[in-house]
Formats: C-alpha cells, sequence, structure tokens
C-alpha cells in the first residue's frame, strides 16, 4: 500500500498533472476570494468556498482518470496484482495519493480565513467546516471517479464518464423538475428500478434462476403495495433521485449549518465507490 | 516446486487452457513451448496470480495462489510479456518501488537491488528515465524487476523477444546462471532458444499439454523413422514407377520446383534400413541423375511441429 501510494503520489508530480491541476485549483479559488472576501469585503470565505466548489466536477476527472485506466493499458497492472500486496491495498494506497494530491490546494485555502480575520469580522467555524465539506465531497468525487477509471482501458474515457456522472448530479434538482410525481409514474420508475437491480445481479452472478426470482418478487409486491395504497409511491422517484447529489450539503454549509447527515452521505458514498473499485478489480481478474 | 491441477481457463466460449495437470521440480529450467496462442502466457498469468482460472488450482511451494496469495506470491518473480514498466521513472527509483512491493525488508534493499542491477548489468543506465532506454534495456530492467530479492521461482514470458543476437546470447546466459540456483520457467515460441538453455520442455498446443520430456528424449521419441530428400531430372510419374518396387518405403511426397526438369522427392523409411544405396544404382540404370540426395533424422522443430499440427486434424 505504502509502496503504491508514494509511487503515485511521485508519478503525479513527474508528469505534471500534479502540479497543473494544484495550480488550477488554487488560481481559480484565489481569483473568487480576492474579488468577494477582498475587494467587495464580504467576510465569509466559506460561502465563496461553496459556491465555487462546481470546479471539482471540472478538475477532479482529470486528476482521477489515469488511476487505473492506464495502469491497465500499458499492462504496469501486472506488477501490483503478481506482488504481494492486496488488491484492496492497492486501491486505497491509489486513493490516498489522490487524496493527498487534492488536500495540497484545500490546505492553502486553510490560511485564507486566517487573512480575513486580520481586517474584522471573521468566521471561523463557519469558513473551516465549508472547507471540510469541500473536502469531503472532493474525497468522493475521487472514489466516484477512481472507480470508473477501474472501468476502462482508456483514461479519456474515463474522464468523460466522470465529467458526464458528476454533471447529472450538479444538474439533478433540474432534471426532477421534468419527471411527473404521480404515483403512476413513480411505481413504473420503481420497477424499473428493480429490473436494473435484477440486470445488474445478473451481470455480476451469470444466475437467470435467482435473477428471475429477484424481478418476479420484485415487481409483484410493488404491483401489490400499488393496489392496496398506491399514495406510497406519490413523489417517490423525485424525492430520491433529489437526495442523491452530494452538493446539497454544500447549500446547507453555505447557509451556516452544520449538516451532520451530509457529512455520513459524502463519506459512505466514497467508501461505497472504494468497495466498487475494488470489486470490480477483483471481478475482471477472476472472470 | 510448483504443482498445477486441472487447469481450466475460458474466456467466453473459446477455452483457452484446457485441463493442464504438471508439476514442476525445483533447481530446473523449463520450457514452455508452443505456437502463438497456444496458452502459454494465460498459463503464466494464472501460475502468477494475475488473473483467476475457471477450475483448478496452482500451488506455489504448497500455498494455493487462490487461497493463500500472499504466502505463494512471496516465491516467485515473473516478467510478463510485456515488461510491467513505468515510463516516468528512473530504473534506480522503479527498482526501489518494485523491492518495497514485493515486502523486501529495508536492510536488505539496497543489497536486494544491487545484485539485481548488477546480475543485469544495468549500471549504466541506472539514472536514466525508462522511457528513454532501448527495447533491450527496458526487457534487462523487466528481468532485474522479476530477480529482484532472489526469488525462488522465476517466471519469464517470451524473455528474449525484441533483443538483437547479441542481447539474446546474454539474456540466455544469465537464465542459465539463474538456472543453478533457482527454478526458471520460460516461455517461447522458438525452438532452438528452448532446446539450448532448457532442462525440460513442455510443448503446449491448443491449452493442452501435448508432450513434456527432456529436449534428447524428445528428438529420441520421433527418431523411429528417417527422411530422405532426393532431387531427380526426371518426371513424377518415371520416378513413381521406379519407387513402387521398394517396398521398405512408408510414405513418398512429391514436389516440382521452379525448374520443370527437376522433381523433389521426400522418401520417409523406418530408422533402421538404409536405401542409399539401392535408390543410387536404381536411378542410374533408368538414367535417371540424381543431383541431390540427403539424409535427415527427425529434429525437435519436426517434433514441434508434428505435436502441434495433429491436434489441428483431429478438430
Amino acid at each position: 500500500m505504502l509502496a503504491v501510494y508514494k509511487r503515485d503520489l511521485k508519478s503525479y508530480f513527474n508528469s505534471m498533472i500534479g502540479c497543473v491541476y494544484i495550480a488550477f485549483i488554487i488560481a481559480f479559488v484565489s481569483i473568487y476570494f480576492a474579488y468577494y472576501n477582498l475587494r467587495m469585503g464580504y467576510p465569509y470565505f466559506g460561502d465563496v468556498m461553496c459556491s465555487v466548489a462546481y470546479i471539482l466536477m471540472l478538475a477532479l476527472p482529470i486528476l482521477t482518470m489515469r488511476s487505473f485506466a492506464e495502469e491497465r493499458k500499458s499492462k504496469t497492472d501486472q506488477i501490483l496484482y503478481t506482488s504481494k500486496s492486496s488488491v484492496t491495498g492497492i486501491v486505497i494506497g491509489k486513493y490516498l495519493a489522490m487524496a493527498t494530491i487534492y488536500l495540497i490546494p484545500i490546505l492553502w485555502f486553510c490560511v485564507f480565513p486566517l487573512i480575513i480575520s486580520a481586517f474584522g469580522t471573521h468566521d471561523f467555524k463557519g469558513d473551516y467546516s465549508c472547507i471540510l465539506i469541500v473536502f469531503l465531497i472532493g474525497c468522493a468525487y475521487i472514489a466516484l471517479g477512481m472507480f470508473l477509471s477501474s472501468l476502462t482501458e482508456s483514461p479519456i474515457i474515463a474522464a468523460v464518464m466522470t465529467f458526464g456522472i458528476l454533471l447529472i448530479l450538479q444538474l439533478m434538482s433540474g432534471i426532477t423538475n421534468f419527471i411527473s410525481t404521480s404515483n403512476l409514474t413513480s411505481f413504473i420508475g420503481c420497477v424499473i428500478v428493480v429490473l436494473i437491480a435484477a440486470f445488474i445481479y445478473y451481470a455480476i452472478a451469470r444466475n437467470a434462476f435467482v435473477t428471475a426470482i429477484i424481478s418476479i418478487v420484485g415487481v409483484m409486491a410493488l404491483i401489490v403495495t400499488y393496489i392496496v395504497k398506491s399514495s406510497v409511491f406519490g413523489n417517490f422517484i423525485p424525492t430520491l433521485l433529489n437526495k442523491l447529489p452530494l452538493t446539497n450539503t454544500l447549500d446547507n454549509f453555505a447557509i451556516h449549518t452544520f449538516d451532520v447527515s451530509g457529512v455520513v452521505y459524502c463519506i459512505s458514498f466514497g467508501l461505497l465507490f472504494i468497495f466498487l473499485t475494488v470489486q470490480s478489480i477483483q471481478k475482471r481478474r477472476y472472470s | 516446486m510448483i504443482e498445477v491441477k486441472n487447469l481450466v481457463k475460458k474466456y467466453g466460449n473459446h477455452l483457452a487452457v484446457d485441463h493442464l495437470d504438471f508439476t514442476i521440480e525445483p533447481g530446473k529450467i523449463y520450457g514452455f513451448l508452443g505456437p502463438n496462442g497456444a496458452g502459454k502466457s494465460t498459463t503464466m498469468n494464472i501460475m502468477t496470480g494475475y488473473i483467476g482460472a475457471t477450475e483448478g488450482d496452482v500451488l506455489i511451494n504448497g500455498h494455493s495462489i487462490v487461497e493463500e496469495p500472499k504466502e505463494a506470491k512471496k516465491y516467485i518473480g515473473y516478467l510478463p510479456e510485456i515488461p510491467p514498466l513505468y515510463m516516468d521513472m528512473k530504473v534506480i527509483e522503479y527498482l526501489k518501488f518494485a523491492a518495497e512491493l514485493k515486502g523486501i525488508e529495508s536492510g536488505k534493499k539496497a543489497k536486494a537491488i544491487t545484485e539485481a542491477i548488477e546480475l543485469t548489468k544495468l549500471h549504466d543506465v541506472s539514472d536514466r528515465l525508462i522511457k528513454n532506454l532501448s527495447k533491450g534495456y527496458r526487457q534487462r530492467v523487466g528481468l532485474a524487476q522479476a530477480v529482484l530479492g532472489m526469488p525462488d521461482i522465476i517466471i519469464l514470458d517470451e524473455p528474449t523477444v525484441g533483443l538483437d543476437p547479441k542481447q539474446i546470447i546474454e539474456i540466455r546466459d544469465l537464465i542459465k546462471n539463474l538456472g543453478k540456483n533457482h527454478t526458471v520457467i520460460l516461455s517461447s515460441h522458438i525452438l532452438q532458444e528452448v532446446s539450448v538453455v532448457c532442462d525440460y520442455i513442455m510443448i503446449i498446443s491448443h491449452g493442452k499439454l501435448v508432450a513434456s520430456d527432456t529436449p534428447d528424449n524428445l528428438e529420441k521419441l520421433m527418431e523411429n523413422t528417417t527422411k530422405l530428400s532426393l532431387k531427380v531430372k526426371a518426371d513424377k510419374n518415371n520416378i513413381e514407377n521406379i519407387l513402387n518396387s521398394f517396398d521398405e518405403i512408408e510414405n513418398v511426397e512429391y514436389t516440382t520446383g521452379r525448374d520443370e526438369t527437376m522433381t523433389d522427392v521426400n522418401i520417409t523409411t523406418p530408422v533402421d534400413i538404409d536405401i542409399r544405396e539401392k535408390l543410387f544404382y536404381s536411378f542410374a540404370e533408368n538414367k535417371m541423375p540424381i543431383y541431390e540426395m540427403t539424409s535427415t533424422k527427425m529434429t525437435l522443430e519436426d517434433v514441434f511441429l508434428e505435436l502441434t499440427q495433429e491436434k489441428k486434424e483431429d478438430e
């Protein structure tokens, strides 16, 4: 794990991606800081940080795209998987290397509230909790990007997929407005979700019998529920979709609320995708 | 010692490795021989734990590569077909990384790296980026990585591909030296290489082990026939008339070369019968001059071709 971590960290600086990424993020956020906090005299850096967090959507895919796709393409993964290190160790090593690169500009931003405090009104708690949540959201995004990178051999495809999914998450509230909130549409949505789950199970386990049972039992349960009490489905799908984006938490933090559930959600989101990365690699090697 | 038990690997419907079963004894050099796509690399990848098998198991010194990968992988150094090199690293950095990855204790690390560099003659390039090295040097860096820490078993997948003749000889000598203290398994589709370097040859075709023996025994295996090649100035029909009177001949093949007045004849006879004199006089009587006559025994090459082609005819 440590060997992979050290190598990856070094490689981000050898290949300039690390330097360019850090410079880009620092420059971007610093411009906002200089304009809102220094020039306009707005005393809360946290709000500014939260409102520019969308830049992560553009920058992080560049950082994560190469993590596994490049190794697979150049066949260097052979030295990793034939060594004594476990796959989990390798994934965590790579993840921590990316998180470290991501942490460097975040640490730099920790200086900004101190600069504001030199001029009068300041809110350290608010500012630093906002920086923390932006860091956590970024870590969750990195896990997602790493997972998508482990699915493909092409870094470019990995970057585009990561960007696409992050963009959809960002625009989710707009998308859900289009979805009808009637009981019937939510019911159909739930059926589709069950069938997708069954299909994913089939793709992994290749067991047609269990897949059939999952889909039949799931769909039957939904039909029974719909006949008995259709109001259960009202608004279900749009509400569910609206809960998905991590940026909701950001809005809460921006209005100076420490959203614990949001923090937990970010961490679980990250852990889930680290876990899925390990699974996707194991699956490719053992099937 | 490696025990490969009933190994099967399927890619969709394609059977890449077909119930492979063999044991590798310590302290010898083994050669995996087979045409392209025979399943050599797949077998090696499974033996080193890079990919999993569909069925069967591999035991490295008694440890299963699937169930106790940490313990089993300790004994193996592996050079895959494409050396797993990070282009943005220097040779010395790369070897340090490989040593850490293999979990070599920090006290022994420097010594292990020096040893590997010495063995593969990488002194001159140790401070250069791998990106800037030639193919031969890259292959050597890959080899250095495989021998790092001197594991019991060294597995090399086509170690001499893409090297110049001088480098090939160097690498062969190196492998022979390694074979004195280690078990070495190498794969190749080049016959001379395997017969020169290896103590034991395993011929793989279509994922199956078709023969495994020492190079000498394999040649003996096929020595029950002798081949005669003739170049005669006459047409096919006339030659056929003469040869029909020979009872000893098992098989005859005719080919006409660029020169239409000449016919090439390949004759197979049992190994203990020599019909060359008889042939000479009968052709002479009929005024058909023999331009060339050579007697050849079956070589390892014929063994290889025969064994790998037999399978195709079966299908």
